[in-house]
């Protein structure tokens, strides 16, 4: 029989709606499991077992009372860069240590109000800057299937978490690949919605153009649940749009027939690709064709820009919404003295390595007589990017690619080399720069065990489309499989 | 295109960032090489093209000027490193 802590929450859902399982019993079944891993994984930054316990009863006093609904029960795992009332809100940061939101985010009461059980907050690079989680101020986060690497990042947290059946699922946040890549490299479906999808109230501002907040999830039909639970318009964020939800569970179909989807050429080119993973998208692109897609090959001839605008347009937005990091209304405060001062202190202390290499660098391209060049630039390099989407987009439905250009590295290999821990975003970014959604399914393993992920993007808003691509691949594949994990 | 040392405590101050030494000199190498990469983007005619200012195909969004209740004073306050009569405290600006 499948441990409780191995469905899929669809699965789950079904067993507590026959009241094989309760709520409370798949809690403590999940916080059993943290309790025997996380030391060694550390997906977790915060485990609200009490909270968990107390969710879980009353989802299944609503259950007995006559609700349903696939969440009802269902615990879960959140990125520790969305508000929690009462809960510490870290975003991995000394700064925020002991930080206690006074509301929480729009995407996590919409999973609360429909019965969802938080079992706590997970790990991520500080502030969501990083590939790896290893820019954490509290804890390295080991990838569950080779304890020596890294789980990719920034969510990684919520990526082991649901790869190591430490949640049945999580939500992610995603600015250049921080869902789909740490989903490619534990073997999980992670899902980047389309920009304006989801709402970011309650969301720790990194980038406000590219930010969106996604599910890390076992199977491709509970991404398409999570994601139907979290979407839509909300009044407190004026970027969320008031488009309606479609219901993406009744989109899913086991065949590709209708569809055509293109192969941008450039997502094979990129420097430092490994042929492992090249092969196992090739062979996947194979499948999408045997399931009935007409394959195309198209171009997206910007790509290889996309990394330089990235990176002088997420810095430059970060180095703007971090300002509010200092030290007066929430979190560390170091005395300088004079305010200018403390607020100086205070950065200095609070802020890792990488967070202030990105101040650093968006305050530079911000500053007076390099605005033009750097910052101006980038966001005249992303309308041709975008452009470049848009004219894909006319002739396929959706774009197949690699997710990450490697499997999993080790933990420590890229630390000490921001360029090459940058290059991990270089297939993922485009997206987000478009503002178009993207999901990462499991499409293979390479020779040592490690995770491949297929990358399906489709255009702004037509996530059902990816979602019915990602099942009907998931569907004819048996890549989704749990690490045994070895402690 | 090295950056110097004193713009690199110019970026630093505009950021309200205090660094050390060190950081100072292993950022001034980092962003060095990374503004590198960015230079590359000089290379791309973008002479017609508008930037990004939004990728939502949507303008200025309205709502109704209804006043609604904020986050309550108290439990904002909690959070602070120091505050008073229900305010923040933060050191005297103004002599």
């Amino acid at each position: 029989m499948t441990a409780l802590t191995d469905l899929t929450i669809r699965e789950a859902a079904d067993r507590l709606r026959a009241g094989e399982i309760s709520s409370v019993e798949l809690t403590r079944a999940y916080l059993d499991r943290i309790a025997a891993l996380d030391d060694t994984l550390q997906a977790y930054l915060t485990v609200t077992g009490e909270i968990a316990l107390e969710q879980a009863r009353r989802a299944d006093e609503r259950r007995a009372a006559g609700e349903d609904d696939p969440l009802l029960g269902v615990p879960l795992a959140y990125k520790d860069v969305l508000a929690t009332e009462g809960v510490q809100t870290t975003c991995a940061s000394r700064i925020l240590q002991g930080y206690k939101p006074p509301y929480t985010a729009t995407a996590i009461r919409k999973l609360e109000a429909r019965g969802a059980v938080m079992l706590g907050k997970t790990n991520m690079d500080e502030f969501a800057m990083g590939s790896s989680t290893e820019n954490s101020a509290y804890a390295v986060t080991r990838n569950p299937w080779d304890l020596d690497r890294v789980p990719g990042g920034s969510s990684g947290g919520s990526a082991v978490a649901t790869a190591a059946g430490m949640a049945a699922g999580a939500l992610g946040t995603d600015t250049g690949g921080s869902i789909r890549q740490p989903a490619s490299l534990c073997g999980v479906v992670g899902l980047k919605p389309s920009y304006g999808r989801v709402s970011r109230y309650g969301l720790v501002a990194f980038a406000s153009s590219l930010d969106s907040i996604g599910p890390l999830t076992r199977s491709v039909e509970d991404a398409a649940i999570l994601l139907g639970a979290i979407a839509g318009h909300d009044p407190a964020d004026s970027t969320s749009v008031n488009a309606p939800v479609p219901d993406y569970t009744a989109a899913l179909r086991p065949d590709m027939k209708g569809m055509r989807v293109g192969v941008p050429k450039e997502y094979f080119l990129a420097e430092g690709m490994q042929p492992e993973v090249v092969e196992a998208v090739r062979a996947a692109i194979a499948q999408l064709e045997a399931l009935g897609a007409e394959i195309v090959e198209v171009s997206l001839p910007h790509t290889e820009a996309g990394l330089a605008v990235y990176y002088i347009i997420a810095p430059a937005e970060a180095s703007a919404n971090l300002a509010r990091f200092d030290g007066v209304r929430y979190g560390l405060r170091v005395p300088g003295g004079e305010l200018i001062e403390t607020y100086k202190q205070t950065r200095g202390a609070g802020f890792g390595a990488e967070v202030k290499r990105r101040i650093m660098i968006g305050t530079y391209a911000l500053s007076a007589g390099y605005y033009d060049a750097y910052y101006l630039q980038a966001q005249k390099v992303r309308t041709l990017l975008k452009q470049d989407f848009d004219a894909a987009f006319e002739q396929v439905d959706v774009l197949a690619a690699p997710v990450s250009p490697t499997t999993a590295f080790r933990i420590g290999e890229r630390t000490d080399d921001p360029l090459q821990m940058y290059a991990a975003d270089t297939l993922t970014l485009g997206a987000s720069l478009a503002g178009v959604c993207g999901i990462s399914v499991p499409c293979g393993f390479d020779s040592e065990g490690l995770p491949i992920g297929l990358q399906l993007i489709g255009p702004a808003f037509e996530e059902a489309r990816i979602l019915r691509a990602a099942y009907a691949y998931e569907q004819a594949t048996d890549w989704q499989r749990m690490p045994e994990v070895r402690v | 295109m090295p950056l110097s040392m004193e713009e690199v405590e110019h970026i630093a101050e505009l950021a309200r960032l205090a660094l050390t030494g060190e950081e100072k000199e292993r950022l001034r190498e980092e962003l060095s090489e990374i503004l590198d990469i960015a230079q590359r983007l000089q290379r791309i005619d973008t002479s017609d093209i508008p930037p990004t200012a939004t990728v939502l195909p949507v303008n200025t969004v309205l709502r109704p000027d209804e006043s609604r209740p904020g986050s309550p004073r108290d439990r904002l306050l909690e959070n602070a490193a120091e505050h008073e009569d229900g305010q923040f405290r933060v050191d005297v600006i103004l002599d």
